[in-house]
């Protein structure tokens, strides 16, 4: 899904909580507001009683069709998997998908591949980030463009590259061990060629959220406490530096999770069949059940998402508060 | 340089760890290399050559790109470029307007609301989109029986209906990008313009539009950039009846068209990322430029 969309920011790119609160108070609202806004001496009362009724009428209307379009599609799929014509209102469809044929596999394929996404794509970019912080800034540039060119490549150009490197095996390496290689890369249990195109397309979140994430808690400064009262290089990554970075670490993960559970492109022209490929597989035949099963992958993604801003929110107030490695540990 | 001198300074811990800091930065560097880098420049490699099939020899040749920028190619460049522009357009006026609404109300429950779902609703699109309007607007869709669309002439599976279901992932992301901009605009600013006489729309034209513009303007281009690049919500609605690059490269490679034509697959891809590259360096400085305004 995300990666469809390919340059979408992160959905903490602008967590509510950062957002200016003093001054946002409009001119003619300003009146009612708690903000105390001196307020020129100048403005005609009766002008400010006009401004304050128009935008209240045009911001409600707004919203309300805002909100139709938004949450329309959502009731009606929700209606057109529950209401069949000439039967009326059953939840067949939502019991039935436990049975369907390729869900349970599809699903546990999908949700295999985005654990083994997390894992490598925060095994590279965590010590990388660490390590340009504390001891490589010249580096800097170059591991933050990595990381964020995959957003110039839109995922369909990135499958035409995969899918000719992957023709070399049978054309030129059959006669190298290389080409045990190829083949095990696309196993079709678990197809470790979708793991590395998975974690390039994750790259790009998992840098922006643990890159805001060592930003709030000075990362340097951390580590040279925790060197100079003795600390071991594993220890001051894995025991101070990665608990301040719980939150951000938590957000690159659900990200990349809810970017694995809704691939499409390149599994599918790849040949494999994880869950958002499943769902288009069968909506010929059983249109009403991948509905079904469109608005379940859409409510736990949101829920993922939802879950992942609160988390966002949450280490504003862990990261005012000076963060000591003694009291991390504790 | 600034790390010598400091290690000219800050004696014997700080040498030593120069290098091992850059070696934990290996992986990640070797990773992208082998599994971005090869990939794209076999792609780029297989845009420009042609090899025989029978002696094995290879040559540089334009003929696939050339290819790539004819006929029904051609269409769905340009097909995927006005879906884009349109759709960018649309969805970043709608996107201001939605977040002006958001940004000057006095309820902090529904900005904090609104702002969260735009977060979510932008990251939002693929397949589970497609099959949710599908069951919405499509040909036995709900409201489509409800409201007899069909007789009205409207078809989901074409460019306006591809429109209509893109705009549900694209307003939100506006609305995000928007906001904090909108936010810049400080009160005090409207009240100078007010107190010395200015209207309302004097204020927009000379004060608020102008302060505006790089963050609209890269919103406007990381739009397109996203509808350019989206691939499954088009898949898994209109097949192949609206002409857009990435449907042709997808049928391409999986073979629905003559042999051969992979390599222009592959040009089309250049192509693309030629188009993405041009947004994205309009895009960066422009967001780098809006942030001025936002302290």
């Amino acid at each position: 899904m995300a990666a469809m969309n390919t340059p979408a920011p992160p959905a903490r790119a602008v967590p509510p909580g950062e957002l200016r609160a003093d001054d946002r108070t409009d001119g003619p609202a300003r009146g009612n507001s708690p903000v105390p806004v001196p307020a020129p001496a100048s403005a005609p009362p009766a002008r400010q009683g006009r401004g304050a009724r128009r935008p209240g009428i045009w911001r409600g209307a707004v919203l309300a069709l805002a909100g139709v379009y938004f949450l329309g599609p959502l009731l009606a799929s929700f209606v057109f998997t529950v209401h069949v014509p000439g039967r009326g209102i059953t939840f067949e469809a939502y019991g039935e998908l436990l049975s369907a044929d390729g869900f349970t596999e599809s699903l546990l394929l999908s949700l295999g591949l985005a654990a083994a996404t997390i894992a490598l794509s925060l095994l590279l970019a965590v010590p990388a980030l660490v390590a340009v912080r504390i001891g490589s800034p010249r580096l800097r540039p170059v591991v933050e463009v990595m990381c964020m060119l995959p957003l110039v490549v839109p995922p369909i150009a990135l499958v035409t590259g995969i899918t000719t490197v992957l023709r070399w095996g049978p054309e030129h390496l059959s006669r190298t061990p290389l080409y045990q290689t190829f083949i095990a890369v696309q196993n079709e249990k678990f197809p470790v060629v979708l793991v590395l195109a998975y974690t390039v397309l994750a790259l790009p979140f998992v840098y922006r959220s643990l890159d805001a994430g060592m930003r709030a808690v000075d990362v340097p400064t951390l580590a040279e406490a925790a060197r100079s009262c003795g600390a071991s290089w594993p220890y001051v990554v894995l025991r101070v530096l990665l608990p301040n970075l719980r939150a951000s670490l938590a957000g690159a993960a659900f990200l990349t999770l809810a970017l694995v559970l809704g691939e499409f492109t390149i599994a599918s022209l790849l040949g494999f069949r994880p869950f958002a490929v499943w769902i288009v597989s069968i909506s010929g035949a059983q249109a009403r059940m991948s509905v079904a099963v469109s608005i379940l992958s859409l409510l736990i993604t949101w829920l993922l998402l939802i879950a992942l801003s609160r988390a966002g929110t949450a280490p504003a107030t862990a990261a005012a508060a000076p963060a000591t490695p003694s009291r991390k540990e504790s | 340089m600034s790390t010598s001198d400091s290690r000219a300074a800050g004696g014997t811990s700080r040498r030593r760890r120069g290098p091992r800091t850059w070696l934990a930065a290996l992986p990640l560097l070797v990773f992208t290399g082998l599994c971005f880098g090869i990939p794209l420049g076999a792609m780029a490699f297989g845009a420009v050559t042609r090899t025989d099939r029978a002696s094995g020899a290879t040559r540089l040749t334009g003929e696939h790109l050339a290819r790539s920028l004819q006929g029904p190619y051609l269409g769905s460049l340009v097909g995927s470029v006005q879906l884009s522009a349109l759709t960018a357009l649309v969805g970043g006026v709608l996107g201001v307007v939605i977040a002006q609404a958001v940004v000057t109300s006095r309820s902090k429950g529904l900005r904090s609301a609104a702002l969260t779902a735009s977060g979510v609703l932008a990251n939002f699109g693929g397949v589970p989109l497609a099959f949710a309007f599908i069951a919405t607007v499509g040909i036995s869709g709900v409201v489509t029986q409800l409201a007899d669309l069909g007789s009205l002439g409207w078809s989901l599976y074409s460019f306006t209906g591809l429109t209509v279901v893109y705009l549900y992932f694209l307003i939100p992301l506006m609305v995000l990008v928007i906001a904090p901009a909108l936010d810049g605009l400080r009160p005090q600013w409207r009240e100078a313009a007010q107190s010395s006489g200015a209207t309302g729309w004097q204020f927009w034209r000379h004060v608020g539009l102008p302060v505006l513009a790089p963050s609209l303007l890269g919103g406007f281009v990381l739009l397109f950039g996203t509808a350019f690049a989206a691939h499954a919500t088009a898949a898994a609605l209109v097949g192949g009846s609206v002409p857009l690059v990435t449907l042709k490269i997808a049928d391409a490679l999986s073979g629905n068209v003559l042999t051969g034509q992979e390599n222009v697959a592959l040009a089309l891809g250049l192509d693309m990322i030629l188009i993405a590259g041009l947004v994205m360096a309009v895009y960066l400085p422009l967001q780098r430029r809006s942030a001025r305004w936002l302290r």
